[in-house]
């Protein structure tokens, strides 16, 4: 089964509604038409221009290029998104192996631990962290990863109890094969596989988290772009100005929306397997 | 009552059309319990579901005569269901609601089919539990499924098809799922009921105590065709069809009593498959050539069968 | 497991759980900013200020010592006084709380009321026309981020129509010329204590979008639960039982069916307001909602730790109290989920 036919016709729109933020991201300095204006330089000259070549999504308070500032705010957004994802792997993946390897007493303080970040209301946890920490880019995904991370440790460990009664992994055992090596060769890829799906399907809220702390100031700082904030920007000019927020927003919005239906798409095939 | 002919239900499905029902050849006189046996997945259900207009989106029906009470069904199943047909559902730990009352669960059949104030709906509900020989049915309104045993869960789910006010009911493999002496009590009061109510009774079932001990008359299904039909005694006693033969057979003499349906070697032919000809063939011990050709009907002694072979 | 001890294991994981967000709070308020005596001491202070603020904040004990002192106020209530406005945080969470809880309140129960039915019914229509565009409803509400929902509302309802207000929880003209007497916190239930049913009317509008905002994501997660829910409880054989006894098909849908999505139902509640609780933050700064969220998003442009300390803690506490309280009442309706 192809990878298309797996995905359906709406997932294979959402893959490539993924795919064509990815590249513009990646590309922006020469796929953006106003490059240094998406990078953040003013042109005062041409300040709230409404929606209309050469400019297609208006201008800022600054005179810049909305559809280039939101280019280049998708490469923060996005990357914070994936970033979000991947250290909350790095944390949560080695706790819940551990827990669910280990068991007795080590697994149920780890999982204790993870009772008490996820009893936090997670954008309030976000909030103080990032406040703790200050704003920037970096501090902002340390700030969500931190409320992220122990739903991939849970994840983990149930994956690691299933597999640790397999007949591989128990013959391994028995074999005098050391726990660490056990852990790395049998336990992780096994796992790896359902944790990367969901993974895959956390990028969109895990986006729509980050840009709700840039909204509040917390996330990366002016003059680099990023969608939460830019939305923000536009408020004060809002309706009037409407494309100053829309354009971010709906950026936003469109890759959420992508990246759920994805999710979906990914689900549903993995159902279709079984 | 009840008067089918040539009736056939094929479902829609990946693999292309599943005929669920070939020729079922059903007739029922009015007051009668009729039984109506065969091994899992030969289309007693199904022949419920067609009755209940229940089948599976996409079913397509196709009948020769289908006529309930002297009218077509067609067309009107929604009118019947419940009004004039109830079904008395299997295993009653599953068919009833495990988060409303009894109470509730009688009054919403009650209302769905009576337009009563709410004391006399419930008046009624306690007089149809009593009528099942439940003890206190008062106190019993209030009180959950899973605190109720299993006979005690059969009667009411014999109840809610009594409060429906229909005088034909469904009983779908009532007692499977209850203890021997529980089902023989069970069968009793179903019996009683169709006595004293003039209720007409579809017996589906795989045991063949429970076709001895209540049913007028029955009818064999294999595969979705009714192979045989007949008064019980003489069903039993004489059974003329092989498939019939061969379900008796394979009763183990020594256990004649709660004894089921012992598998007959072979299996039955999958619904995907069409059947020109005799759909018993493949596994009969008296086949021959002519068995590729469609079997004509016979009568003997009240009995119908369709089989090539001449009476022995 | 019996209730009795399921009872008494979740209450100690619920103390578990407060002590442990004490000491995150403790951590994140009075260990990482970079001095918090500085903070305290305002702006541009001079050295002998700051040594005073540390002296005052009792920042020079150690650590143990102060987080014990920490945790002890928490617990009575002593939330310190704001560095900016000088002000005991006690007395301003007690006006924001009931403001922040009101508003999670009602948009939890919009949540509910639109996303179950909707479920529901998808459910029962599974691949119409209906089902369809609330499939594409429901994943559009959680894909749409909060603080841009809140903008386009406003410009929509309020700036353009004007239907309804544009922000606040209660117009000028009342608050000003015949303000509603404080009982409970709760505007819409102390209208309706006081008789006042013109503030009753006004309170309401002025909660219409920002409870709206706040219901879309959980009422599109509500939606897509209980459409899976119900599409298992729709092939129990307790449906096909009540079909064949000729009831109406929105009786067993809601009568019927709905009744055993009672867990899916509270665990939906529970999200719901959780959701509601955090959403606050974004949503009460665009429509100027007086409560905990944008007095701690103010907190945070401040830089005013136990301002945010402290409505982490109280937000935090509610919402473990919320999930005790679900907890318990699940397990009372279905007595497996003690058993797990």
């Amino acid at each position: 089964m192809t990878l298309f036919s797996r995905l359906g016709p709406k997932g294979t729109i959402a893959l490539a509604v993924v795919a064509a933020f990815l590249l513009l991201a990646v590309l922006a300095p020469w796929l953006a038409p106003f490059p240094e204006q998406g990078a953040g330089a003013p042109n005062i000259a041409e300040k709230f221009l409404p929606p209309m070549p050469p400019h297609l999504l208006g201008t800022d308070h600054l005179g810049r290029d909305m559809l280039s500032r939101v280019i280049y705010g998708g490469r923060v957004s996005l990357s914070s998104g994936l970033l979000i994802v991947l250290v909350s792997l790095a944390v949560g993946l080695p706790i819940g192996m551990i827990a669910g390897y280990a068991g007795g007493w080590w697994d149920e303080a780890l999982m204790r631990l993870t009772d008490v970040f996820l009893a936090f209301p997670a954008l309030l946890l976000a909030v103080l962290m990032a406040a703790a920490l200050g704003p920037g880019l970096l501090n902002a995904v340390l700030a969500v990863a931190v409320t992220w991370w122990p739903w991939y440790a849970r994840m983990a460990r149930a994956e690691v109890l299933t597999l640790r009664s397999q007949p591989y992994v128990e013959a391994a055992r028995l074999m005098g094969v050391s726990n660490s090596r056990i852990l790395l060769r049998h336990v992780l890829p096994a796992a790896l596989r359902p944790l990367s799906v969901q993974a895959a399907m956390d990028v969109g809220p895990a986006l729509l988290t980050a840009s709700a702390l840039s909204f509040l100031g917390l996330g990366a700082l002016p003059p680099t772009a990023d969608w939460g904030q830019i939305v923000d920007a536009g408020r004060k000019f809002f309706p009037e100005r409407w494309w100053y927020s829309v354009a971010p927003g709906m950026a936003i919005f469109v890759l959420a929306l992508a990246f759920a239906a994805l999710g979906d798409a990914l689900r549903d095939g993995e159902q279709k397997d079984a | 009552m009840l008067e089918i002919a040539n009736l056939s239900v094929t479902l829609p499905s990946r693999r292309g059309p599943l005929h669920v029902l070939r020729r079922i050849d059903l007739s029922m006189a009015k007051g009668q319990i009729h039984g109506l046996i065969g091994e899992s997945g030969c289309g007693k259900t199904m022949t419920a579901m067609a009755l209940l207009g229940l089948l599976p989106e996409g079913a397509v029906v196709a009948a020769d005569r289908f006529r309930f009470d002297g009218d077509e069904v067609a067309g009107r199943v929604k009118t019947l269901r419940g009004r004039r047909i109830a079904l008395i559902s299997q295993d009653p730990a599953a068919a009833l609601n495990p988060v409303l009352t009894i109470g509730r669960q009688m009054d919403d059949v009650i209302r769905s089919h009576h337009a009563l104030p709410r004391p006399e709906r419930q008046a009624k509900a306690v007089d149809i539990l009593a009528a099942t020989g439940l003890p206190d049915p008062q106190n019993l309104l209030r009180r959950y499924p899973h605190q109720l045993s299993g006979g005690m869960q059969q009667r009411v789910v014999i109840a809610q098809a009594l409060a429906t006010g229909a005088d034909f009911l469904i009983a779908d493999e009532p007692t499977t799922a209850l203890d021997v002496t529980v089902g023989a009590q069970v069968l009793r009061l179903l019996r009683d009921l169709v006595a004293s109510r003039g209720l007409t009774v579809l017996m589906i079932t795989h045991d063949m105590d429970v076709v001895a001990e209540t049913c007028d008359r029955a009818t064999v299904l294999y595969a979705g065709i009714s192979v045989e039909e007949g008064p019980v005694g003489a069903l039993l006693d004489h059974p003329r069809h092989p498939y019939t033969q061969a379900l008796l057979a394979a009763l183990p003499d020594a256990a004649p009593h709660g004894a089921r349906l012992a598998a007959v070697e072979g299996s039955i032919p999958p619904p995907t498959e069409t059947l020109p000809g005799c759909a018993f063939a493949a596994r009969c011990p008296h086949a021959t050539a002519a068995c590729a050709a469609p079997p004509p009907l016979r009568n003997a002694g009240g009995q119908s069968w369709s089989c090539h072979l001449e009476l022995p | 497991m019996g209730l009795g001890r399921y009872l008494l294991r979740r209450l100690a994981l619920s103390a578990l759980v407060v002590l442990g967000v004490t000491f995150l709070v403790f951590v994140a308020a009075q260990v990482v900013p970079s001095d918090p005596a500085a903070l305290y001491a305002g702006p541009r202070p001079t050295a002998a200020q700051i040594e005073k603020a540390r002296a005052e904040l009792h920042l020079d004990a150690p650590l143990p010592e102060r987080f014990a002192s920490f945790a002890v106020a928490m617990a009575s209530g002593d939330f310190g006084v704001s560095y900016k406005s000088r002000r005991p945080i006690a007395q301003d969470l007690r006006a924001y709380l009931p403001a922040t809880l009101e508003l999670a309140a009602v948009s939890t129960l919009l949540a509910l009321i639109i996303g179950i039915p909707a479920g529901a019914m998808s459910a029962a229509r599974r691949g119409s026309w209906f089902d369809r565009a609330g499939g594409f409803g429901a994943i559009a509400a959680v894909a749409m981020p909060t603080f841009f929902l809140a903008m386009l509302l406003q410009a929509i309802f309020a700036q353009s129509l004007g239907l309804l207000p544009l922000s606040g929880r209660l117009s000028r003209e009342i608050a000003i010329s015949a303000p509603l007497e404080t009982v409970t916190g709760f505007t819409l239930i102390d209208a309706v204590l006081a008789g006042r049913f013109d503030v009753l009317r006004d309170a309401a509008a002025h909660l219409i979008l920002p409870a709206l905002t706040l219901a879309a994501y959980p009422a599109g997660i509500a939606m897509r639960l209980t459409r899976s829910a119900m599409i298992e409880i729709l092939g129990r054989r307790h449906i096909l039982a009540v079909r064949a006894l000729g009831l109406s098909p929105a009786r067993i849908l809601f009568g019927h069916a709905l009744p055993n999505a009672i867990c899916p139902a509270l665990t939906i509640l529970g999200l719901s307001f959780a959701y509601a609780l955090t959403g606050a933050v974004l949503v009460e700064i665009i429509f100027a909602w007086p409560g905990l969220g944008r007095y701690v998003s103010e907190a945070v442009l401040s830089k005013d730790f136990p301002v945010i300390a402290a409505a982490t803690f109280v937000v935090t506490l509610c919402y473990v109290a919320m999930n005790l309280v679900l907890d318990l009442v699940q397990a009372l309706l279905d007595p497996r989920v003690a058993l797990q």
